[in-house]
């Protein structure tokens, strides 16, 4: 389909990191089923270094691709470096997203945001709240 | 292989619609309001046209006007009748919740303009009965209008029934008939219709093309002015090519109608009775009543743009109701009409078949529907949840 650039559309059929972490370090999940999507990512960290990052998503085509190309930009890096890759920039690795699909991209931002703050709070390290805005408040459940 | 089951959306044309349009595009190619020969040619062939669709559709010639299609017919044909009842100091207009856009849309129009409409519950099966028709209808009552068949959930609604209330009551009676026309019986007379929308693209016929039926003695509002064409309802030179290959494909469609179905609703059933077997699945639309060619499931746990995507790259072609096809958050609101919930109405597929769909076909699909089905949900943490308990199964 035209709809879709061919990155988004290899990062769909074959999606890159799908799966569940057993004992994972964090876990966020964003989205919800009302609204079509929910992502859900999973942490392993060690030494502030994300080592291993798997995804389940339930939704279109682009928000799968999206989790799988969010997953490939954070796995491997440390933690400050995770936080700091934005939907703009899941939205260009995938070579653009149609106007009315961009929230998918926002979820997989938030969702990575959602397992980071899972793995704060389990360790008891402090962080600033404002970086973490609550699911459900962002741009993404309001955009369309 | 490519299997096009979306034939809801749109079907392939017959090769005898495209012949038919041929020799009026390089042959008789005059405009028929002009007077020289090549003119009247056309002009002749305009009235033959319009009076084998009226055949078909068991009404006068006079009383077709040719449109661009389904969408124009329902602008038109709401609009005129709201405007017979607003001169009577009529307005109040019954129609269901599960109506196509081009009808609930324009039914809004009317209702920033003062008329009060009133949007019938469909149920769970989705249909509106007689009675509820009867007992909707109040003296101020200037139009009832029922889709014939849903475009969506393949539900098929007793039009005949209705139209002899509406007839009993002395209001005015449309349906918008794009899915049922060429697939289904119509006779306006015998099914008091006063107005009927059908659309050529939908029984094999061109694109751009369809046909508002009124009945003789109900005034049409004009919507597009400029020229005395279609009795001067409908300006604009008619599209005679796309007229021709609409009556050949609408006379095709009907002459073939019985044995269609027939071999069409075998293929159905055999779909709809595979596709059941999926755990979490429920059929939508009303299970007797249905269009022969209309397959409508939803799956929990899944989203159906995905699903869609999965089944075209495996040439598979069909259709969704969910938020992501249509470009808004909200799922079909034809699937909420029936009560499902949001996120059930996200994982829906529609499958819609015609004559040239294949038991081969069906076989495939029946083959590779579930496996994708279960490869989205094993990635799917809402499927997850509901395996584990976490959160409950609506199907």
């Amino acid at each position: 389909m035209a709809l879709y650039t061919k990155t988004v559309m290899d990062h769909f059929m074959n999606p890159r990191n799908v799966g569940e972490i057993e004992n994972a370090d964090g876990v966020g999940e964003v989205g919800n089923a009302k609204c079509g999507d929910i992502m859900k990512m999973y942490l392993k960290i060690k030494d502030g270094i994300i080592e291993d990052i798997k995804f389940e998503t339930f939704g279109c085509g682009n928000a799968i691709a999206s989790s799988s190309m969010a997953t490939e930009m954070i796995k491997g890096k440390s933690i400050e470096e995770a936080l700091a890759v934005t939907n703009k920039q899941v939205v260009e690795a995938l070579g653009g997203l149609p106007v009315h699909k961009l929230h998918c991209s926002v979820l997989a931002e938030e969702a990575v945001k959602s397992a980071v703050k899972d793995y704060y709070d389990r360790n008891g390290i402090p962080y600033d709240k404002k970086r973490f805005p609550d699911c459900g408040n962002c741009e993404a459940c309001h955009m369309v | 292989m490519m299997i096009y089951a979306d034939n809801a959306a749109t079907t392939k044309m017959s090769s005898t619609a495209i012949r038919a349009m041929l020799p009026y595009m390089d042959q008789v190619y005059g405009n028929p309001s002009s007077l020289h020969t090549a003119g009247q040619q056309a002009a002749e062939a305009l009235q033959s046209a319009r009076e084998r669709i009226a055949v078909c559709l068991g009404c006068q010639p006079r009383e077709i006007y040719f449109t661009s299609g389904g969408s124009e017919a329902d602008n038109q044909a709401l609009i005129s009748a709201a405007k017979i009842g607003e001169r009577k100091g009529k307005k109040h207009i019954i129609s269901t919740a599960f109506e196509h856009h081009a009808v609930l849309h324009t039914l809004q129009g009317l209702e920033k303009q003062g008329f009060e409409v009133e949007l019938l519950p469909v149920g769970e099966a989705g249909t509106v009965t007689a009675q509820q028709v009867a007992d909707a209808i109040r003296d101020d009552t200037c139009l009832v209008s029922v889709m014939y068949a849903n475009n969506e959930i393949g539900s098929v609604l007793p039009v005949g029934e209705i139209g002899k209330v509406c007839r009993e009551r002395g209001v005015v009676f449309h349906t918008d008939a794009v899915q049922a026309a060429g697939h289904l019986p119509i006779d306006v007379r015998e099914q008091c219709i006063d107005l009927l929308s059908l659309s050529a693209h939908k029984f094999h016929g061109p694109k751009g093309i369809g046909v508002l039926y009124a009945r003789q003695g109900l005034t049409l509002t004009t919507l597009i002015a400029g020229g005395a064409q279609e009795r001067g309802k409908r300006a604009g030179t008619e599209n005679i090519p796309a007229i021709m290959g609409m009556a050949a494909a609408l006379e095709e469609a009907c002459a073939h109608m019985e044995n269609n179905a027939r071999a069409v609703s075998a293929l159905r059933d055999k779909l709809i009775a595979g596709l059941s077997k999926i755990p979490h699945s429920a059929l939508n639309g009303d299970p007797v009543h249905r269009l022969p060619g209309n397959v409508s499931f939803c799956f929990e746990g899944i989203e159906g743009e995905s699903l869609l995507l999965l089944l075209d790259a495996k040439g598979i072609c069909a259709s969704s109701g969910s938020a992501c096809t249509s470009g808004s958050l909200d799922p079909s609101h034809v699937l909420l009409a029936i009560g499902r919930p949001h996120e059930v109405a996200h994982g829906s597929l529609r499958l819609s078949l015609c004559h040239w769909n294949t038991e081969e076909e069906v076989d495939e699909m029946l083959r590779v529907i579930p496996q994708v089905v279960e490869y989205l949900r094993n990635m799917s943490p809402m499927w997850k949840d509901q395996k584990s308990g976490k959160r409950t199964f609506v199907l």
